[in-house]
């Protein structure tokens, strides 16, 4: 079964979704929404530190991504907007890493794959990373998920019930980091966020608690997944690309129906 | 033993030196509020006490194993975040349904268990945030200027909730307050803040102090006076010995 190249992109993907799915409401929830998308354009400058040190691109990405964040917690509250700031990180990130990689000696790199994506292209070992780090976010989420909700309602109410907000922070950079790294083969560095925000505001639309919502969210995600590659398979449209395009169009009609319904019921 | 104790406690945020030389007690029962104008400390001083915040110098003792609960001033839900009233009060550990159902007839707002925290009006939403901190079993109920944004009978019903709870559950409560007209007359002890302790007793003792009335003035009289006066009556009984609880 695993012979199949769609069928390993529709695991890679579906994998990545379910981590994708509940982190994606906490980056929604706790406006982090720009800081996903810096520490995903991070991970062009990992990828281009993995090529010239000869590291696996999944460690690279993964720790510039881990550094990313720590920078920005570090900056934050530095006397800038948190939206400077991270605006700053985010581009000179990317751009940093798009002229570090056009240093690399002998290699050629096709930096469309990491920009964009190449969920086609999943081998059986990407399966098994890809697989393996999501059990870790989805993880790692379930197990301190009571203890996120609360820090993300108030840090001072989490304090109170004995819970360290600054822990519970460390947690999601981690999440992210390590979905940036599995989410770079999927939908590429400039999209990652996207997956992340997306089928989560998609599923804002659908939910009345935030378990149903992060359920929601897992749920788009796979079938943005599963459309985006019918969508490439059958108009050979760029993969990664469509996946977006389908989530972004499920949150269309689910807004669009949530308003209808919202309407119908007031009469 | 006290439940907490602040010895010689000061903080600092960013170079600014925001509270001094603070020493302070409350002991189980007791109600005590901390008072100051604006950009006195008080919330700083009350966030420093909850473990948010530590303190620049001296030192914070709590009881072992004790249990807040606490009350933000205001708290902002994303409207991103889908939440039930059930499950804001199973945050972050799980309570029953019928403790739920009770600790929200408790605080008066018996029917709200169904609906999602976005449609509670400011009074409903502060009583289910007192909820919750009752479902803790907590030994003291730390409240941030908990009645911000409430009229002037919702106040008063609110701060007659506080006090029924504390009589009837023993917990004690320490609340930070810049309407002090209003929550004087409950309470056991006042604290005046303005970077330090400017004057500390009974609520009546630091109405007369001249420190207090530095800080100001001869107060808002009118309607709120004649709320103060309503309760006058009531709170005289806290037998108290305060003189052990003074500045020195």
């Amino acid at each position: 079964m695993l012979d199949d190249f769609l069928t390993r992109a529709f695991l890679a993907g579906l994998a990545v979704a379910l981590a994708t799915g509940p982190l994606g409401c906490f980056v929604v929830w706790r406006r982090m929404a720009y800081f996903g998308d810096a520490t995903a354009h991070a991970a062009i400058l990992g990828v281009a530190l993995a090529l010239g040190f000869q590291i696996s691109i999944f460690v690279g990405t993964m720790l510039i991504a881990l550094v990313m964040a720590m920078v920005v917690s570090v900056l934050a509250g530095r006397g800038w907007a948190m939206d400077t700031t991270l605006g700053v990180l985010a581009h000179s990130a990317l751009a940093f890493g798009l002229v570090a990689v056009s240093f690399l000696p002998n290699v050629r790199v096709d930096l469309t794959a990491y920009l964009f994506g190449d969920i086609l292209a999943v081998s059986r070992f990407d399966l098994a990373v890809i697989a393996g780090g999501s059990a870790l976010v989805l993880g790692l989420i379930w197990w301190r998920w009571s203890a996120l909700l609360t820090a993300t309602l108030s840090e001072d109410l989490a304090h109170a019930s004995g819970i360290d907000p600054a822990r519970e922070r460390m947690v999601l950079t981690l999440a992210l980091a390590v979905v940036v790294a599995v989410a770079l083969k999927i939908v590429g560095a400039l999209l990652i966020a996207a997956l992340l925000i997306i089928p989560a505001a998609a599923a804002r639309n659908l939910a009345s608690s935030p378990e149903a919502m992060g359920v929601a969210a897992v749920g788009i995600g796979g079938v943005s997944v599963w459309g985006g590659l019918q969508l490439s398979l059958l108009q050979d449209t760029p993969s990664g690309p469509s996946i977006v395009v389908v989530a972004a169009l499920i949150f269309g009609v689910s807004t669009f129906g949530a308003a209808l319904l919202a309407r119908l019921r007031a009469r | 033993m006290s439940l907490i104790t602040a010895r010689g406690l000061a903080l600092q945020f960013g170079g600014v030196r925001v509270l001094h030389d603070i020493d302070f007690t409350i002991e189980r029962g007791e109600i005590v509020t901390i008072v100051g104008p604006n950009g006195s400390g008080k919330t700083s001083l009350l966030r420093a006490l909850l473990g948010v915040v530590p303190p620049t110098k001296g030192k914070i003792t709590r009881a072992k194993g004790l249990r807040v609960g606490y009350v933000p001033q205001r708290l902002h839900i994303d409207p991103g975040l889908p939440l039930p009233v059930a499950r804001f009060l199973s945050l972050p550990l799980r309570a029953e349904r019928a403790a739920m159902e009770a600790a929200l007839a408790r605080v008066g707002v018996p029917g709200v268990i169904g609906q999602n925290m976005a449609t509670l009006s400011g009074g409903q939403f502060q009583r289910v945030l007192l909820a919750r901190a009752l479902l803790g079993k907590p030994d003291i109920l730390m409240l941030d200027e908990p009645t911000a944004g409430l009229d002037q009978p919702g106040v008063a019903s609110f701060y007659q909730l506080i006090e029924d709870v504390r009589r009837e559950t023993g917990c004690a409560v320490l609340s930070v307050s810049h309407d002090l007209h209003v929550v004087m007359a409950a309470s056991d002890r006042v604290i005046c803040v303005n970077g330090h302790i400017c004057c500390e007793g009974a609520p009546h003792v630091v109405r007369a102090a001249p420190e207090y009335r530095a800080l100001f003035g001869f107060g808002t009289g009118g309607a709120l006076a004649l709320y103060q006066h309503d309760h006058d009556h009531e709170h005289d009984h806290a037998g108290h010995n305060h003189a052990e609880h003074e500045h020195d």
